[in-house]
């Protein structure tokens, strides 16, 4: 659905040249909730601003829906952009314009008639839960209530694209889950694709089934999220579950990271494998992350005995991934 | 002079004043709205940059706002009688009058849009708006409080001006207070002008305040 191929892009500031992204290729598939993460300055917004060509790159290409967005002339980038949805940290918001008239801009936009507008409108309103709210002017709602309809304006077009640039960034955690709940609504009932770029870990975890993790403009590594955490040398991994220190291992050992996803984690998979091989098993650190509706585990464990390598066959058919460090 | 005879006077330059001021400004609005936006948008961060026609448009708008209104007036006379037929009288005022405040009008307008957040230009545009759509659905309405602040004041400046030009036959309050107030030793005539001129800025002032915290939904 959005696919970036080897995009760059600096800015020059006086003299010198600030590379924002290097290189940078990925691809979002229709229905993924897809994440950027990084921290500020890692090239995210310049990202996510390349995708509707807000910034345009120096080089590489971009298409969204099939469409080559970095070739299109402007009125046709314009036509474009009407079908693709974009969410803000400041909700940018018209201050003059009650939240119905908000909504409706993008439809006035798409030279929509009246009468429709009113109705899709109403129609949006009701989907983000602000029916009461239609007369009211942005200084009057709550972050919460802004981004809500920040995003009923962003969808009334019904793009197939969201773009969400730390939509949640400037709200507390509780306002922060809501939106997120939200938007996992939206691309569950309308396969509404989300590519979002955020700083907060969280995030990732709650809504994103994909990620990309940018730093100083380089792409780190991409992909589904299960994946990448069940790679102890991912970034990702990392994030969620530090490695423990090294250097206190017991030369007979061997270290090993334990993932468990889903059902796996419920089960007392290890008891049985102590019960049934001949291993000892000491445990150096573990964490339980809630990732989406899953939850994953992650034991970081030191085996000794004479049947290391059947109790790990066993881990693996049971579907847990091993990982063995040297 | 006695009551009688000038306060018909009085009452008729306050009408003339009223009539330069407002038509000057119908024109000035008419014609700086568009200038202002047109700096807006062609500065090198604006929504189309174009240097070279921004650096033209700033040095015609600096060079026309650092004349004094008075050699204005004088200068401009070839052409005010071209266009209206004749150089003297409210009427032909209202072409210095209008010149003088276009550029000043256009830089408030300018700077009034420039203090719409960059988000709300950012947003407009990832909807697929048009420069002018930005212009006329966003830009405008947005930074409507200020506009009309900067039609106020551009309104009292006006007024300032045009009893300068009433030293040169424009007509108006200047006018009276120069010929009798200044001319004839008539100091009642003096004060009591001084006094409308005072009561018609501070009008346009409280006016302007009001209308624009009315219109701001911020």
């Amino acid at each position: 659905m959005i696919k970036l191929e080897k995009v760059s892009k600096s800015f020059t500031n006086g003299k010198s040249a600030v590379h924002a992204l290097h290189d940078v290729s990925l691809e979002v598939e229709a229905g993924q909730i897809f994440g950027v993460v990084g921290t500020s300055g890692a090239g995210k917004s310049t990202l996510i601003r390349c995708v509707n060509r807000l910034e345009v790159p120096e080089s590489g290409r971009i298409w969204v829906d099939g469409e080559e967005i970095s070739a299109l002339e402007t009125s046709a980038l314009r036509k474009s952009r009407q079908k693709m949805g974009m969410i803000f940290q400041q909700f940018n918001l018209l201050s003059q314009r009650t939240s119905a008239e908000n909504i409706a801009y993008p439809l006035e936009i798409a030279g929509i008639a009246k009468l429709e507008r009113v109705a899709r409108v109403k129609e949006l309103l009701n989907l983000v839960g602000l029916e009461d709210k239609a007369d009211a002017y942005p200084a009057q709602l709550s972050g919460g209530q802004k981004q809500r309809v920040g995003i009923a304006r962003a969808i009334a077009n019904h793009p197939k694209v969201l773009l969400s640039d730390e939509a949640t960034s400037a709200l507390d955690p509780a306002t922060t889950d809501s939106i997120l709940e939200l938007l996992v609504d939206l691309n569950q009932k309308l396969g509404l694709t989300i590519l979002l770029i955020t700083h907060q870990m969280e995030v990732v975890k709650k809504v994103c089934d994909h990620v990309a993790i940018l730093e100083n403009g380089y792409l780190l590594e991409s992909g589904a999220i299960l994946d990448l955490i069940s790679d102890p040398h991912s970034h990702l991994s990392k994030a969620f579950f530090p490695p423990i220190q090294e250097g206190l291992l017991d030369p007979q050992a061997i270290q090993a990271a334990i993932t468990f996803l889903g059902e796996a984690a419920d089960e007392p998979i290890l008891a049985s494998m102590v019960r049934n091989y001949d291993v000892d098993v000491n445990f150096l650190g573990g964490n339980i992350q809630q990732i989406g509706k899953r939850r994953v585990g992650q034991l970081q464990v030191e085996l000794k005995g004479q049947q290391i390598p059947e109790a790990l066959a066993f881990l693996l058919e049971k579907g847990l991934r091993v990982e063995v460090r040297e | 002079m006695n009551i009688s005879e000038w306060l018909p006077r009085l009452w008729q330059a306050s009408l003339t004043t009223i009539y330069m001021v407002g038509v000057s400004t119908l024109f000035t609005v008419i014609l700086g709205l568009p200038l202002g936006v047109l700096l807006m948008l062609t500065d090198e961060r604006g929504l189309a940059p174009r240097p070279t026609l921004n650096r033209v448009l700033g040095f015609v708008v600096n060079l026309a706002r650092s004349l004094p209104f008075i050699i204005l007036l004088v200068v401009l006379i070839p052409f005010t009688r071209a266009l209206v037929g004749s150089s003297i009288g409210p009427t032909a005022t209202i072409v210095p009058l209008t010149l003088a405040a276009v550029p000043f009008f256009a830089r408030v307008v300018e700077s009034s849009l420039r203090e719409v957040p960059r988000g709300l230009i950012e947003a407009s545009q990832s909807m697929g708006s048009s420069h002018w759509q930005t212009v006329s659905k966003v830009l405008i309405p947005e930074s409507l409080p200020s506009l009309i602040l900067g039609v106020a004041l551009t309104l009292i400046s006006l007024v300032g001006y045009s009893a300068m030009a009433g030293a040169v036959g424009g007509g108006g309050l200047g006018d009276l207070a120069i010929r009798y107030g200044y001319q004839r030793y008539e100091t009642e005539v003096m004060l009591v002008t001084v006094v409308l001129l005072l009561v018609l800025v501070q009008g346009v002032q409280w006016l302007g305040d009001r209308l624009s915290a009315k219109v701001s939904k911020k």
